[in-house]
């Protein structure tokens, strides 16, 4: 198996592509019953340092509704220079930019290392990125300074050429002029009324060129995009202006008296933003970065009132029904994120407050647009400024690491078809032969429009086999699909890349064995949890949960080795041996459990849940746990109750946070601080050692993960107490005083029960 | 002829008035009769020569005012000597002398004695007025005798008529008929004649001089109107016309004869007592009319036989110079009752009129600047009031501005408890308040309610029942008062905040193009230095803020911290609001750089601007909303240029149409187009947020519509049709500093509480009122008016009078909130005849011509003009029948207060918006209404009836105003320079023939033909005619709320068409009546009245 372990790396390097089974059951009825379906996680912009980019366009396929790009699985003729597309077996005549091919000078995207490619393209006008700060002015002094001072210094790490605009909110909106000399001058709306696009760009004077001072000065040769020249400005040109009118910026005005929480248009302010760049950038890649301190609190898409003995809903409320402003709340940003989608924007959401801002209704607008969505205590806090910072971080090549305006063509053989997609996408609706009727998360289309993505943004991709049961596929037929995904590339050029990939076919009648041998636990774990998480979103928890646990005991039912009615002869094959325990990490973790968690929270949670990459969403699903002793080299361990030991620190990474515990008599040294005398030096570096790897996570991880420093029997300590499988508890009296582990005091199910009732489920008859 | 009977009334009257002093004890008023004689003594004593006459009169009065109408006539020739000697001045005109002669006669049996120094007074002017009028009198005189001719062949011995009018007086009727001979022709000009010849005929002599007497005192009333003034300024008119007023038709008649005049006058005057001289307005000219008089006698009979005939022939017109002077009135008030000081103490005292100079002595009733009434004397009961007709009105300035000499009202504090009130009325403590029980209570002199008085406030009477504090106390010993207003008196219990002034400019192309917004910016920058404050403050408490707008807003932070100003566009027009509440209201000395810098840099962000279409009604509710949010009152200044058809709430279109003139709908162009501004206007005024309106216009803006904010929050509108910075920058930079600096109280409430029997019932001007007794001005200055009526609501008591307390709640320039009180006390009578003498008529034209302006909103104009006319004539019918004394139907007789009424009246007739002109826009006549509407007496006199003062006939040495001259073209000679002014409108005439060395020293240029017509400004010249000239307009402006720009027209130039347009006594190319005209049509309605 370690063959297939390498393979699925290998694959998962060259082309960002992890699938569920990396050998295709070759009938329909065969591979509904594999349980997990056929599904893969691709993450179409993977960083390839190795990948050159080609400087031309691909070759297409000529059948209209292929269009397939050429690729090394296509049989070429050299003498005839003609190739079949493997998709379609349509026969393609090469392009006579292509005469000199031939067996020995083939072109890139032949070569088989090339199963993933990158055309540059020369396309239409290349616009400037686009960054529109939205900013939040009902904030503390102390957050607005170090809000100020975040969005200063982004400035610097912008492209100079990158357009930035400005818009601030709080009881009004104002829309700030960015060209004018002297007079600083902004646009402002009432934050209560809701108004259509055309209003907006009415009143922003986009619609006539003719219309302000400036336009009639700067004569109108120069075309269309000046029109917003007066929000939008170059960087380099307004560095300074907005350097000083953010820091002239004021906290909201409006007197908020006792008993009230300050007026806030947040809803106003994304439309206007929205219709802002609809209105004159529409299909280019920008940001629309949403910085709030709170929940909207007036207007349309606002999420609570202004009485603060009114608290913002809860999930009880909402389970209730109680939540006054979320279904008007919600319909009013989902129109906002569909429309900034359509045209090509993002939004992302910086929301930084104590109580709960509005993440659940607002989620959306990040969710479509592939927009980042972070959410702090502050905005003086090093988790949000060093977040923020990352935002615009840069690859090997000095490019931002982020793209716009994606769109991601899937193309399948004929023996698959397309039952959808889970990720920060939106569909673009094309329905073709090899959409499927089988539908999972954004289904009925065979293209996905992301409008934001970066290096990491993965797709879950649903596929279903509909090849009939007796038309069997030829001997050494292999399935092939591939994803083509056109985006601007943060250096303003249109990017398309390629990635074809293929795998066997296999009877699973007589050939079970290679099929269960090629599943891909982990990526099956992940994509199985999106789209738990998907039907989350819509669907009742005890559902979920229940539909969960039914795959879960079917898979073992069928790739089991039980005698049946004996849960004791239940045994699981080294490639499906860890799922059971991924599922029950799942079912505890917070994005299927609401308990004890916000609605912003679980909005938040599952919002970075879905465009993470496998080993990130392992994380969240199952948190790694390190442990550091005297005893031996720093080595992961269980992430049970057993592990929390007194000799021990442990370093726990749930993607989210990262937790460093010490033990209780680690504590205690410390506190009598032995770290200080050189003769136990050896301790200050075990004390520093999971200092330094939390770091090391620190620096990569986006977003910034909160960072908790506890020892035993500190408050945060419940950080880690939650997370652990809860083998020893009060209840099991037996660990009771022994001093293997922490009991947990929890009525939780620890692993042991799950995984005894689970083969009790898998071998009895009766399910 | 309306002297003479007014006289009679006077006499009783004006032995009361006389009495003032002593009377105040003794209020019987009546008494007077007796009493008078020595007050009068007193009083006439200090007066000049003339008014000893009246006295003499007065003993005789009371026979006389037994036979009031008859004394009307005497006191017409009295009065009129005193007169005569100014008018002779001022008039020159000839033809007024030769009526003297015929009063002459009349005058000297009377008082042979007195007339004496008249007459040398008279003598004396002759100089001056004679020889030029002279001239044109001859040939007016011609002209005149033409119509003679048509009439009684005597005519010619113009003169003739006036004996007739003797005879008439004998006989008053003849006289009608005499009259007749020249009016005869034109029907209603004998009426007018006629009416003349009652008054002169008054046969003068006997009952006449008895009753000029009386009239005098009438007149007297007032002690300086003392019957005489009235009389005098008939006579004025045209010395010839007072007195025909007096002896309405005689005069007339004899003017014609004029022409003898010129030649004879010196002698005739010499020869004449001086009386004839005053009685004839002094045409003492007379000189001629001696002579005619005895032709005017043997004209008499002529007259008498020919009424038949003559009135067929109508040919014949009135003489003008026959007919009541508005100048000579003015001219005879001014020297009667100007030189004393006016003291309040005494109930019911006719006060002089406006445009007389006098002082004010507060002794417990409101200064006439405050208040002034259209009667002192009001009847008892609702049947008078409704037979005389005559509206019971008071014209009401709360905040008017006092001349340096006389102190401002005092403020009272009552502290915590606030002003002491009636318990049922709430009427606020006042000098009629009746202290009882040794002063523990008082009974309310407005509903005889009895109410505690509070333990802080008692005072124990002395032994009149006077509390022994009154005169430390402004409220028990004045007219006029404040209070200090405690919180209860405030909005929402909260004691105001400061108020703010918002300028809101208008920054389209139009704006931007004739320079306004550059000018504007400039001014703004010094003249926010100059913001009113209270008393002594250094500083103002006023905070600003600025607004710029097109079809959006542009508001602008200003606030002292930040280095350069803010803008912040709002362009959501639909639903208008304020985006900023720091740094948009800002102290102007904290924010000075960033205000200075913003308005450096408003006209550069804009110079290049395309946009042409402007928001309205936004930018009002931007201004009232951010009042609102500061909390506070405050005033919005407007600076607009366009009929704002962009799209938002009070978008307006194009409605103006020629077509409509004259038709049912001609009201819809005085009305607003939409009801928007209406319910903008009530939340404006519940803010206390006041608009001005400066407006700039090329073309039509709808007037009427965007006047509707600034009439009902008490703002003012200004509108400068086609703006150019070089030519109207002046007029409008001074209007602008006018306008900021002037004294403003805001978010003001006045009540007008009266005592039992009448009642506040109409009210005029502009506010807004939510109820039927609550006048809300978001804003009141010290030249707005209100004309409030008052109707009977019960039976009156002569014994107590009636009372009027207006009181006025409004917040101070410097957030402080006050009470000011104003009471008046009047007369009331059983006898109509009192009522008639103590009227005032320009009061009474500022009603009528309010009612007439607010009519138009409602009615068709003609319905409207019809209306005023039949009222002013069953005003004058009732007089005629119930008052005047019997005589012939044909006669017409006015009362000596109302004899202008006509001629005033015609004016209102005749003035734009009742009958406009073919260049009359619909904006200036939506405008002009508006204005009117809030006009206080002064400015309605001035308005409708312009004054007219030729240059070049007084020595330039002469500090003195040069005297007027009556609004006619007759009455303009070639050869000289006229400057006329209505409060709006100031031109300088130059007559095509006048002197070359006139020329120069005006214009700088050496001939007639070289000046440049249109001219809006004199080259200043060191030469002491232009000096004198441009002092003149000078004091003009000063004289006027609103800045008047000069325009120079040259005889017989295209644009002499405007100035005509201001001679109000001529016929209008418009088809309004010549005066004369007028006055004919006016009798022969009495007559139909009458019959």
């Amino acid at each position: 198996m370690a063959t297939y372990l390498e393979f699925i790396q290998q694959n998962e390097e060259q082309d960002g592509v992890r699938f569920s089974w990396n050998v295709w059951p070759s009938s329909r009825l065969e591979a509904t019953r594999m349980v997990v379906p056929l599904a893969c996680l691709l993450t179409p912009l993977k960083e390839r340092p190795d990948l050159p980019p080609v400087q031309y366009e691909p070759v297409l396929c000529s059948r209209p509704t292929c269009k397939a790009v050429l690729n090394p699985l296509c049989q070429v003729d050299y003498r005839a220079k003609l190739w079949a597309c493997n998709f379609c077996f349509q026969r393609n005549q090469f392009p006579p930019a292509y005469a000199g091919i031939s067996e020995v000078n083939q072109p890139a995207e032949l070569m088989p290392q090339f199963s993933t490619i990158e055309y540059i393209v020369q396309r239409g006008p290349q616009t400037p990125l686009i960054f529109l700060y939205v900013v939040d002015t009902c904030l503390e002094e102390e957050d607005l300074q170090a809000l100020k001072e975040s969005l200063q210094m982004s400035l610097s790490l912008l492209p100079p050429d990158a357009l930035v605009g400005l818009i601030t909110f709080g009881r009004m909106v104002q829309v700030h002029e960015l060209s004018c000399e002297g007079i600083s001058k902004s646009y402002v709306f009432r934050g209560t009324k809701d108004l259509t696009a055309k209003q907006i760009q009415d009143m922003l004077g986009l619609t006539k060129p003719a219309m302000s001072a400036q336009q009639a000065r700067s004569v109108q040769p120069q075309g269309q995009p000046f029109i917003s020249s007066r929000f939008l400005q170059p960087v380099h040109k307004i560095d300074m202006n907005l350097t000083d009118l953010l820091g002239e910026l004021q906290r909201d005005p409006w007197p908020v008296t006792q008993g009230k929480r300050p007026l806030r248009s947040t809803g106003v302010a994304l439309s206007i933003a929205v219709g802002l760049l609809e209105g004159t950038f529409p299909n280019t890649g920008a940001r629309i970065m949403l910085f709030t301190g709170g929940p909207p609190t007036q207007g349309p898409g606002m999420v609570v009132g202004d009485e603060l003995k009114v608290p913002i809903r809860s999930w009880h409320d909402i389970e209730k029904d109680n939540a006054r402003f979320m279904k008007k709340a919600t319909k009013h940003y989902e129109m906002l994120a569909n429309r900034t989608a359509t045209n090509g924007h993002c939004i992302d959401i910086y929301a930084c407050a104590l109580d709960q801002t509005g993440l659940l209704e607002m989620k959306c607008c990040a969710n479509l647009t592939g927009g980042h969505m972070v959410m702090g205590d502050s905005f003086n806090t090093s988790l949000f400024k060093q977040t923020f910072q990352r935002v615009f971080s840069r690859d090997f090549n000095g490019d931002f690491r982020m793209a716009f305006g994606a769109t991601l063509d899937v193309k399948t053989s004929r023996e698959l078809k397309i039952s959808g997609a889970i990720g920060p996408c939106i569909s673009l609706n094309v329905k073709g032969p090899c959409v499927s009727e089988n539908e999972y998360g954004i289904s009925g289309t065979s293209q996905w429009k992301i409008c934001s993505l970066d290096p990491t943004s993965t797709l879950a991709i649903y596929f279903e086999v509909v090849n009939q049961h007796n038309a069997p596929i030829p001997q050494g037929g292999r399935g092939a699909i591939q994803f083509v995904t056109q985006y601007q590339h943060s250096s303003t050029q249109r990017r398309i890349r390629v990635t074809t990939v293929a795998r066997n076919w296999a009877d699973a009648q007589n050939q079970l064995q290679h099929i269960e041998a090629a599943f891909d636990q982990e990526a099956a774990a992940v994509l199985m949890a999106r789209l738990g998480v998907f039907r989350a979103e819509s669907e009742e928890g005890p559902d979920v949960l229940r539909w969960l646990d039914r795959q879960l005991i079917r898979l073992c039912q069928k790739f089991g080795q039980y005698n049946k009615e004996d849960p004791n002869s239940f045994r699981l094959s080294d490639s499906f041996s860890l799922y059971p325990q991924f599922m029950f990490h799942l079912r505890r973790s917070p994005f299927l459990q609401v308990f004890n968690n916000s609605p912003d929270e679980s909005s938040y949670y599952r919002h970075h849940f879905a465009r993470q990459d496998l080993t990130q969403s392992l994380i969240m699903i199952q948190p790694i746990l390190y442990s550091y002793s005297f005893h031996g080299p720093p080595e992961p361990v269980l992430l049970d109750s057993s592990s929390i030991l007194a000799d021990r620190i442990l370093l726990m990474d749930t993607f989210f946070q990262i937790v460093i515990y010490l033990g209780e008599t680690i504590a205690q040294w410390r506190k009598a601080g032995y770290q200080d005398m050189p003769e136990y030096e050896n301790f200050k570096h075990l004390l520093q050692a999971p200092l330094d790897d939390a770091q090391d996570i620190l620096q990569t991880r986006f977003p910034m993960p909160r960072y908790i420093n506890t020892e035993h029997g500190g408050s945060q300590a419940r950080f880690l107490l939650s997370k652990v499988n809860p083998s020893q508890t009060h209840n099991n009296l037996y660990a009771w005083g022994q001093e293997s582990g922490a009991p947990i005091l929890t009525d939780d199910v620890s692993l042991q029960v799950f995984m005894d009732h689970l083969k009790k489920l898998a071998v009895s008859s009766a399910s | 002829m309306n002297v003479n009977q007014p006289a009679p009334p006077g006499v009783p009257y004006g032995q009361p008035q006389p009495g003032y002093t002593g009377y105040q004890s003794s209020y019987g008023g009546q008494p007077g009769p007796i009493i008078p004689p020595s007050p009068y003594g007193a009083y006439n004593g200090p007066m000049p020569g003339y008014q000893q006459l009246p006295p003499p009169g007065v003993p005789r009065a009371p026979p006389s005012s037994g036979t009031p109408p008859a004394s009307t006539t005497v006191r017409g020739p009295s009065s009129q000597s005193a007169y005569g000697q100014f008018g002779q001045g001022d008039v020159q005109n000839g033809p007024s002398s030769t009526v003297q002669m015929q009063r002459a006669p009349v005058s000297q049996p009377f008082v042979p004695a007195p007339v004496a120094p008249l007459v040398n007074q008279p003598a004396a002017f002759q100089p001056y007025g004679p020889p030029p009028t002279s001239a044109q009198v001859t040939t007016q005189m011609a002209g005149m005798q033409i119509s003679g001719p048509a009439g009684p062949p005597p005519s010619g011995l113009g003169y003739g008529l006036p004996p007739t009018s003797m005879a008439s007086a004998s006989g008053s009727f003849q006289g009608s008929n005499l009259y007749g001979s020249y009016p005869q022709n034109l029907a209603p000009p004998t009426s007018l004649a006629q009416a003349h010849p009652g008054a002169q005929t008054p046969q003068c002599c006997a009952p006449m001089q008895a009753s000029s007497f009386p009239p005098s005192a009438a007149g007297g009333p007032r002690p300086p109107s003392i019957a005489g003034p009235s009389m005098p300024g008939q006579s004025f008119g045209g010395p010839p016309v007072s007195q025909s007023n007096h002896a309405s038709s005689p005069p007339p008649q004899t003017q014609p004869p004029m022409p003898g005049p010129p030649g004879p006058p010196p002698p005739m005057h010499s020869s004449q007592p001086g009386y004839q001289l005053q009685q004839n307005g002094s045409f003492g000219p007379a000189r001629g009319p001696q002579p005619n008089y005895g032709g005017a006698y043997s004209g008499a009979p002529n007259f008498a036989s020919p009424p038949g005939p003559p009135q067929p022939p109508p040919p014949k017109r009135l003489d003008p110079d026959s007919i009541p002077s508005p100048i000579q009135v003015i001219e005879d008030d001014r020297n009667n009752r100007g030189s004393e000081p006016f003291v309040t103490g005494a109930r019911g005292q006719v006060p002089p009129l406006v445009t007389t100079n006098f002082l004010v002595k507060d002794q417990g009733n409101a200064s006439p600047r405050y208040i002034r009434c259209t009667s002192y004397n009001i009847p008892c009961t609702s049947d008078m009031a409704k037979q005389a007709q005559v509206p019971l009105a008071a014209v009401i300035k709360p905040l008017a501005k006092l001349p340096p000499e006389e102190a401002p009202p005092y403020v009272v504090d009552h502290g915590e408890s606030g002003p002491v009130r009636c318990n049922r009325c709430k009427a606020y403590m006042c000098p009629f308040m009746q202290f009882i029980e040794g002063g523990r209570r008082f009974q309310c002199c407005f509903c005889s309610c009895v109410t505690e008085v509070p333990p802080q406030y008692f005072q124990h009477l002395d032994h009149t029942g006077k509390r022994v504090d009154f005169y430390d106390r402004p409220e028990l010993s004045l007219g006029s008062y404040e209070f200090l207003a405690t919180v209860d008196y405030c909005k929402n219990n909260k004691f105001p905040r400061p108020p703010a002034f918002i300028f809101m400019i208008d920054v389209s192309y139009n704006a931007v193009r004739s320079g306004l917004v550059r000018l504007l910016c400039e001014e703004l920058k010094s003249l926010l230095d100059f913001l009113p404050r209270e008393g002594g403050a250094e500083e103002s408490a006023i905070r600003v803020g600025f607004v710029t707008y097109n079809k959006v807003l542009h508001f602008y932070n200003v606030k002292s911290s930040l280095a350069q100003p803010q803008m912040m566009v709002v362009s959501d027009v639909a639903d208008m609001f304020v985006p900023l509440l720091d740094g948009f209201l800002v102290n102007v000395s904290e924010s000075r750089t960033v205000i200075t810098s913003l308005l450096d840099q408003i006209p550069e962000m804009f110079a290049d601007t395309r946009e042409t279409e402007t928001v309205f009604a936004p930018v009002i509710q931007a201004g009232m909303e951010a009042l609102k949010a500061a909390e506070c009152p405050g005033k919005l200044f407007l600076f607009h240029t366009s009929l704002p058809i962009a799209e938002a709430p009070g978008k307006l279109k194009n409605r103006d149409d020629r077509k409509l003139l004259n038709t049912d709908k001609e009201k819809t162009l005085f009305q607003p187009q939409t009801g928007f501004y209406q319910s903008l206007a009530k939340e404006c005024v519940a803010q206390g947020c006041c608009v001005d309106l400066f407006l700039f216009p090329n073309q039509y803006v709808d007037v009427a519509t965007l006047g509707v904010v600034p009439y009902h929050t008490g703002g003012s509108i200004y509108k400068y049709a086609c703006f150019q910075v070089e030519s109207d920058q002046e007029r409008f930079l001074s209007d602008l500093r006018r306008d900021v600096q002037k004294d403003v109280g805001f978010d003001a409430v006045m009540r007008v509480r009266t005592s039992t029997g009448i009642r506040a019932t109409d009210f005029f001007g502009a506010f807004y009122m939510s109820n039927t007794t609550d006048v809300e001005l978001a804003g009141l200055d010290g030249d707005k008016t209100v004309t409030v009526e008052f109707k009977h609501d019960d039976r009156l008591s002569e014994d107590s009078g009636a009372l009027i307390q207006c009181a006025l709640l409004y917040t101070s320039c410097a957030g402080q909130r006050r009470l000011r009180i104003h009471n008046l006390s009047l007369n009331c009578c059983t006898q109509l005849a009192d009522l008639y003498r103590n009227c005032e008529t320009d009061t009474l034209i500022n009603y009528l011509a309010k009612l007439a302006y607010r009519g138009v909103l409602s009615s068709p104009v003609k319905t409207v003009r019809d209306a005023l006319i039949s009222q002013c004539a069953q005003i004058l019918a009732c007089y005629r029948k119930n008052c005047a004394s019997p005589s012939s139907a044909g006669q017409l007789i006015l009362p000596e207060c109302m004899k202008l009424l006509p001629v005033y009246l015609n004016c209102v007739l005749k003035s734009d918006v009742l009958q406009p002109g073919v260049e009359v826009t619909t904006d200036d006549r939506a405008y002009v209404r508006q204005l009117v509407t809030s006009m206080d007496v002064a400015e309605t006199n001035v308005f409708f009836y312009p004054r007219l003062l030729p240059l070049t006939k007084v020595p330039v040495e002469s500090s003195a105003e040069p005297p007027a001259v009556r609004a006619s073209e007759e009455r303009l000679s070639k050869g000289d320079v006229y400057l006329l002014e209505n409060g709006l409108n100031l031109f300088l005439w130059v007559g095509a023939s006048v002197q070359q060395g006139v020329v120069q020293s005006l214009f700088s240029v050496p001939s007639f033909s070289q000046i440049n017509s249109g001219l809006s400004a004199l080259p200043v010249l060191e030469n002491p005619l232009s000096k004198r000239v441009r002092d003149l307009i000078d004091s003009f402006r000063a004289q006027r709320s609103r800045y008047m720009k000069l325009i120079v027209v040259k005889q017989e130039d295209k644009l002499e068409m405007l100035f005509k347009h201001f001679l109000v006594e001529d016929k209008s190319l418009s088809g309004g009546a010549s005066y004369v005209d007028f006055l004919c049509h006016m009798h022969k309605e009495i007559r139909q009245l009458l019959s």
